[in-house]
């Protein structure tokens, strides 16, 4: 990526950026741009440069921030409207992170209002479009973060990925996107969506950003009691140099069937060639329980999303409504006014599985197949190295064709939302794009804290 | 099981929404369509399964019980709110 040094000005890049940002308007990309303090920033990365100062791995990148992420800087609103007006006092401990590498962030990415959804088009301010063809969708939910990658105005954005938010929207724009293994980056400052799956990775444009992002953003945080030790950047493991090294790579042959666009189908055949000629050997594997997946998922998922939203009631921060002469009132409106309509569909189905008389048919149950996708993917990690699939079933689809119908949004997770579940980590890669010039992407799927070789191995997919 | 207007409105009442008629009709087409879906579940077989809650792998993470430094004090979670009387979050009446 474009770093400031002796030539390239800090100031010059995160003009570069914002001039792209604004040229790139009418994407609905981000919900506030960084001007001022960007420039201001940038100006004291470049006069420490002249010093001859040291300056962070990051200095004067200018990237984008997924508007679930909590700075000072603008307000975040997980672009839902019950959020408005919420100027954190806190910072993200991953922000934090890239901010001390002299990262500057030029601007707050759209997304599903609080990362329910996979278009972008249950934000409050309305969709992205997608990089690609205008009249598509960006994918979701982080669907602006993966456009400011794909059309090249920031070197990286964060995202956030519950069930599937950074792999497809990475999928639908033709960038690297890569959701870790759970526990490996700190959840503190994320607005949170489902706190047993949810998890912080990138988009990049190459693996070697990939690897430079998690190096510095994974670890322990005493804020987040679910952060693992650092194992990205400490654990000495034998070498991995793919070149020489051959590996075996498990094609699920559940996927393969006519639910998947004969087009991602290709594109996986012809990169199966592609590591066969390199010498790594192909498994093809059963995994029968990952059907039971998306079911799973759409228990567990707004069951946590019902708990973790129930503190949005208007009383501490953001939107309150104007029509309350009780205090009941005032929850009751300020919920109702507040949220979108997929958020109420998710609180309303969480509600739904955790009440009295449904928790063992639904909850328990789903906690239960759970165990057993986990248990599928410790068997198939026990016959090959990697997973090579799909991210989602088609590539991009039209701005308002499945908006309208929930259970046709869920089914573009199908093939994303098991990894969540298992906690194991997952990078979308390019893999070339259809007849009509959209982006097909493939996820690499690998054990629990194999991020590191996962993304090394990336590179035999160029 | 087909869900009944009642069920919404029950189901509404625990989410703290008050709906209006039509939401109540959507809510009810769109939840109905989602639990067709979850059901499915019915076909896994899981018996002698344990449940699985949380994937993390570690347990009981300690640390001394001491006050470390907080990020935002009293006086900047007291400027998030909309309405502020002596140093209190004001709200419309309880009872």
């Amino acid at each position: 990526m474009k770093i400031a040094n002796q030539k390239v000005t800090a100031e010059r890049l995160v003009r570069d950026a914002l001039e792209k940002a604004k040229h790139f308007a009418d994407y609905n990309i981000f919900t506030f741009l960084n001007e001022e303090a960007a420039l201001k920033k940038a100006r004291e990365i470049d006069s420490r440069i002249k010093k001859g100062e040291k300056v962070g791995r990051l200095a004067g990148v200018p990237y984008a921030l997924k508007d679930n992420f909590l700075s000072p800087e603008g307000e975040t609103t997980a672009s839902a409207h019950i959020l408005g007006g919420f100027n954190s006092p806190i910072t993200a401990t991953a922000v934090a992170k890239l901010e001390a590498e002299d990262a500057i962030m030029i601007g707050r990415t759209n997304l599903d209002a609080f990362a329910h959804g996979s278009s972008t088009e249950n934000s409050y301010y309305g969709p992205t479009l997608n990089a690609h063809d205008k009249k598509r969708v960006a994918g979701g939910s982080s669907g602006g973060s993966a456009v400011a990658v794909a059309l090249d105005i920031v070197e990286f954005a964060t995202g956030t990925d519950t069930g599937g938010s950074i792999r497809q929207p990475a999928s639908f724009n033709g960038v690297y996107g890569l959701k870790p293994t759970y526990g490996c980056i700190s959840r503190y400052g994320v607005v949170a969506m489902a706190s047993s799956t949810d998890c912080i990775g990138f988009f990049a444009k190459t693996p070697e950003d990939m690897d430079l992002l998690m190096s510095i953003t994974s670890g322990q945080d005493t804020k987040d009691m679910t952060t693992l030790p650092d194992y990205y950047n400490n654990d000495s493991g034998e070498p991995t140099n793919p070149s020489k090294r051959h590996s075996r790579i498990g094609i699920i042959k559940d996927f393969d069937n006519d639910s998947v666009a004969p087009e991602i189908r290709e594109a996986l055949k012809s990169k199966i060639e592609l590591l066969k000629s390199k010498g790594h050997e192909i498994v093809e594997l059963e995994m029968p329980a990952l059907k039971y997946a998306l079911a799973a998922y759409y228990i567990i998922v707004p069951a946590e999303v019902a708990s973790n939203l129930s503190r949005y009631d208007g009383v501490r921060y953001g939107f309150r409504s104007e029509i309350s002469s009780h205090l009941d009132e005032l929850y009751d409106h300020t919920r109702s006014e507040g949220f979108m309509p997929e958020n109420k569909r998710r609180i309303m189905i969480g509600n739904f599985v955790l009440s009295s008389g449904f928790y063992d048919a639904y909850f328990l149950k789903a906690a239960k197949a759970r165990t057993l996708i986990i248990q599928e993917y410790e068997k198939a990690f026990s016959k090959c190295d990697f997973l090579l699939t799909p991210v989602s079933p088609s590539p991009a689809f039209k701005l308002g064709e499945k908006v309208n119908d929930p259970v046709a949004m869920y089914l573009e997770d199908v093939m994303s939302v098991s990894l969540n579940l298992a906690g194991v980590p997952g990078l979308a890669i390019p893999a070339g794009e259809t007849k009509s010039g959209l982006p097909i992407g493939l996820q690499l799927v690998g054990p629990r804290r194999s991020d590191k070789t996962l993304i090394e191995f990336s590179r035999e997919l160029i | 099981m087909e869900i009944k207007r009642e069920d919404i409105l029950h189901l509404a009442e625990l989410s703290n929404f008050s709906l209006t008629d039509e939401e109540v009709d959507k809510l009810g087409d769109d939840l109905d369509g989602i639990i067709k879906y979850i059901s499915q579940l019915n076909q896994l077989d899981t018996d002698n399964i344990e449940p699985t809650y949380q994937v993390f792998e570690m347990e009981n993470v300690w640390r001394d019980d001491e006050i470390l430094p907080q990020d935002a004090d009293r006086e900047m979670l007291l400027n998030l709110t909309k309405e502020e009387r002596e140093h209190q979050i004001k709200v419309p009446k309880v009872l």
